[in-house]
């Protein structure tokens, strides 16, 4: 099974501290806890040293990997992350818990709104305090997320619930729907702080401790709409010359998120259908089981056979019931969840690709113009970089996202099976 | 096969309508074969009787339904479904049965038998016929008439029902019955010959007497409303248990598309692959059980239909009581009318309104000759009358006394068979939960191994 952190050994040479590979010049650059001890903490984990060379990297080209100005100087490569709370914690250790819980309508004159209430406990340092309680509206979420995009384009950020469903809906606030997005948040902002980069994220800090008008004025900082356009215009640009040359592994990558997507999409599909189906067949019965009893009143020897009848019936409807509340708090939820995820990826792949491309287009101007040449070498020179830190730190939570998508489809479905098996014998019994 | 008119000795007659009341035919001896052939005890397909046609057990069985074309009555094609009768006798000694009769008849001929024995025995609850048409259908099955598994199913069916009446006391006995298992050609001839149709009473005239009978006896009244009231319950239960099936069926097949996109899906994974595959598998599996599910309870619901067709038949019968009793009202109210007429006459009091006494009031007097010779035909009505009123009487006390036995037969028919029914229901469904245990157990262990 590939580790989760093999990626960057695709880079470097695997000799020890000082041996080549790599473009970075080798050094010795100041990893907290740094030490032989480390190696011996996970198979999973890497040479030390071997960081170091990333470490190299990454901190000559802080400014391109982060455009996040307050984040604090810190390396924000996912394996010396990893390595990092590995050190200072036992692993596995959670030490930042969130809940997202009482939802809250807001009316103004111009709109009505829900907010959320989020409760957050943490041990660690860089917070002012253990415990923190905010109030959010969905569009801070939105806003937290598209930061995150930002500052990780090619890291795979967990999905948000959509903004409204189109079809079927009669109003936005209605109840089932409010739970439904408020568990879809809960469950966003925890995978965001089990992400081992995004945990560390200074806007996901601010999100979830400022009050509301220090949100407000955070927001305002950071790069402008303008220069956001900007971005958006150039990498539409790029993306229209499309990728020449994607290494391999992508292109399998790419292949698996299309298969994946298209049938992760049919499983929701079937599994709402299967959920309206139980519903039917539920309402059905509940008329089924009267019947009898009503059947049992003009019968004199039949009557106990009757009501024994009725009585199964009304224990299979209970055991629909359960179990159609088993598909929709646990299956239903997950699978979609995995729907967004799949629209995510194909983002998170054209961001590589975007990547790639400005590297490209660089590259041929070079060959081509031979004017400047010394500029364009540097801009060549940098660009290839971002492209590999890119093309590493997806791979790297790439492995770690399907692990965990194996894991929950797993649970899901096991779960679901299981839910199957106990309602069989509830109608039994 | 062809038979020659049946041997002299066999005791076999149609029970014919007017001699109800007659001593030496029909009903009484019925009623004494009856008692003697309880005696007997045989098992359902057949009374063990000396000197009758069931001399050794016999078997029948409706065995195979072909597709026939023809013509019909107006010279037009058409298309029909001829079913074969097969008949066998089993010796005692040996248990081998020996096919005795063997002949292909058609639904409408079975409707005819049928026909007939309600005209001719209106004191049984004469079993019924399955569905002329298929009803309480859900959304897989074909409301089709030549849809083979609803032929499949009437095929049944009608082997059910001449079962059922060759194990009837009295109607096994019957020899239109026994022409229509052994007699191919010519049997319609000889039905209508008994001129049935023309005995049979008037539906208006039934309906008249329903609305206008003053008496009837209180346990017919209750049977019928009983009847009225399991007609309207398995009714619906029929329905609801045919929309309860169209859903289950939905539910089971859908997971039947797990099955095509998980095995599509395994096609990319590496670790989740096999377990993905397997478990597709299983789905498969599961969405395929729902067929013979269904199957099983389609017979359950066959079951059902026929005791929703017995309602009707117990209430012909409680129709013919009213009829009965309402003709008998009608008798002894115009015997009464009659009596007082004649007294009017006699003591020269006129109480009552009639013409006579208008116009006698109008135009005078009668002579004495006169107002004799109307009291001596009055007189002789009213012997005449006497006479019927007793008669009429006796019928139906007989009528309710027979009509009653067979109930009676009923009710016990009704609760085993029901009872067997339901208690079958059950061990479908105890089945199927436990398929459903077993494929949703495979499934989860393939799921615990992705």
């Amino acid at each position: 099974m590939e580790g989760e952190c093999r990626a960057p050994q695709a880079r470097s040479s695997g000799l020890p501290a000082g041996g080549g590979g790599g473009e970075s010049p080798g050094g010795d650059a100041p990893l907290p806890g740094s030490s032989g001890s480390s190696a011996l903490l996970q198979a999973e984990v890497l040479d030390l040293d071997e960081d170091e060379d990333d470490l190299e990297v990454f901190s000559k080209d802080a400014s391109l990997m982060d455009m996040n100005s307050f984040s604090p100087v810190m390396p924000t490569s996912p394996l010396s992350m990893i390595n990092q709370v590995k050190f200072e914690d036992e692993p596995d250790l959670k030490d930042l818990f969130i809940t997202v819980d009482e939802p809250e309508s807001h009316v103004t004159t111009i709109e009505t709104f829900i907010t959320y209430r989020i409760i957050t406990k943490t041990s660690r340092g860089e917070f002012d305090s253990s415990e923190f309680e905010v109030r959010r509206r969905y569009q801070d979420f939105l806003w937290l997320k598209e930061r995150l995009e930002e500052a990780h384009p090619t890291l795979i950020i967990p999905p948000l619930p959509e903004k409204f469903i189109v079809k079927g809906m009669v109003e936005r606030f209605n109840d089932d729907f409010i739970e439904t997005r408020r568990k879809a948040l809960h469950k966003f902002l925890n995978r965001i702080a089990d992400h081992p980069t995004l945990t560390f994220n200074e806007d996901f800090k601010v999100f979830l401790t400022a009050q509301a008008w220090e949100l407000s004025s955070h927001k305002k900082q950071g790069p402008g709409l303008l220069s956001r356009m900007g971005q958006t215009v150039r990498a539409v640009a790029l993306s229209m010359r499309g990728v020449k040359s994607r290494p391999e592994e992508f292109m399998e990558m790419n292949n698996f998120i299309e298969i994946f997507s298209q049938k992760i999409n049919l499983i929701d599909k079937i599994s709402q259908r299967i959920y309206k189906e139980e519903r039917e067949y539920f309402d059905e019965m509940k008329e089924y089981g009267p019947i009898h009893i009503l059947w049992s009143a003009s019968e004199e020897d039949l009557a106990d056979t009757l009501k024994g009848v009725a009585s199964c019936i009304d224990r299979c409807c209970k055991a629909t019931e359960k179990r159609m509340s088993g598909l929709s708090e646990a299956l239903l939820p997950v699978v979609h969840e995995y729907v967004l995820y799949s629209e995510m990826l194909m983002g998170v792949m054209k961001r590589r690709d975007q990547i790639q491309a400005e590297l490209d287009s660089k590259v041929e101007a070079l060959t081509s113009k031979k004017a400047d040449t010394d500029l364009l070498t540097e801009e060549i020179g940098k660009l290839e970089d971002k492209v590999e830190c890119a093309n590493n730190a997806l791979k790297a939570d790439w492995e770690r996202w399907k692990q965990n998508m194996q894991n929950d489809i797993k649970s899901a479905f096991t779960d679901m099976a299981e839910e199957n098996i106990h309602s069989y014998e509830q109608v039994l019994g | 096969m062809e038979q020659a008119l049946p041997d002299p000795e066999r005791r076999l007659q149609p029970a014919t309508l007017e001699p109800l009341g007659h001593p030496d035919a029909g009903l009484e001896s019925a009623v004494g074969e009856e008692a003697e052939g309880a005696r007997d005890e045989g098992p359902g397909d057949g009374t063990m009787m000396e000197n009758n046609f069931w001399l050794k057990k016999i078997e029948i069985s409706v065995s195979e339904a072909e597709k026939r074309t023809g013509r019909n009555a107006m010279n037009m094609q058409e298309t029909y479904t001829a079913y074969l009768i097969e008949t066998r006798s089993v010796e005692h000694i040996d248990g081998q049965s020996v096919l005795t009769d063997s002949l292909w008849r058609r639904y409408s001929e079975f409707e005819l038998l049928r026909n007939y024995l309600l005209v001719y025995y209106p004191h049984i609850v004469v079993p019924p016929l399955p569905e002329k048409r298929a009803e309480f259908v859900w959304h897989k099955l074909s409301a089709d008439n030549m849809d083979p598994d609803f032929v499949e199913r009437r095929r049944i069916g009608l082997e059910n029902f001449l079962l059922r009446v060759a194990s009837h006391p009295i109607l096994c006995r019957d020899k239109i019955f026994y022409l229509f298992l052994t007699q191919e050609g010519n049997w319609k001839e000889t039905v209508n010959e008994t001129g049935f149709q023309l005995k049979a009473d008037s539906r208006l005239k039934a309906l008249n007497a329903t609305f206008r009978v003053k008496n009837p006896d209180k346990r017919f009244t209750e049977l019928k409303h009983y009847s009225d009231e399991l007609q309207s319950v398995i009714s619906h239960l029929l329905r609801v248990r045919a929309r309860v099936a169209d859903r289950l069926y939905g539910v089971y097949k859908v997971h039947g598309n797990y099955g095509r996109v998980f095995s599509e899906w395994s096609a990319i994974e590496k670790e989740m692959g096999d377990g993905l595959q397997s478990a597709g598998h299983h789905m498969d599996v599961y969405a395929s059980s729902i067929d013979d599910i269904l199957e099983d309870e389609e017979h359950y619901a066959d079951q059902l239909k026929e005791y929703l067709f017995y309602a009707e038949a117990l209430r012909a019968v409680c129709r013919k009581h009213e009829l009965m009793q309402y003709d008998l009202e009608m008798a002894a109210q115009d015997l009464a009318s009659k009596k007082q007429q004649c007294e009017e006459l006699a003591t020269g009091t006129v109480r009552t309104f009639s013409l006579k006494g208008m116009t006698t009031k109008l135009f005078g007097q009668e002579t004495p000759e006169q107002r004799e010779a109307r009291i001596k035909v009055l007189e002789e009505q009213i012997n005449e009358g006497e006479q019927q009123l007793k008669s009429k009487n006796q019928e139906g006390r007989e009528f309710v006394k027979n009509a009653w036995a067979d109930i009676e037969r009923f009710k016990e028919q009704k609760n085993h068979d029901l009872k067997e029914a339901l208690i079958s229901y059950a061990v479908m469904q105890i089945s199927m939960c436990k398929k459903g245990i077993q494929v949703w157990t495979n499934a989860k262990e393939c799921f615990s191994k992705m």
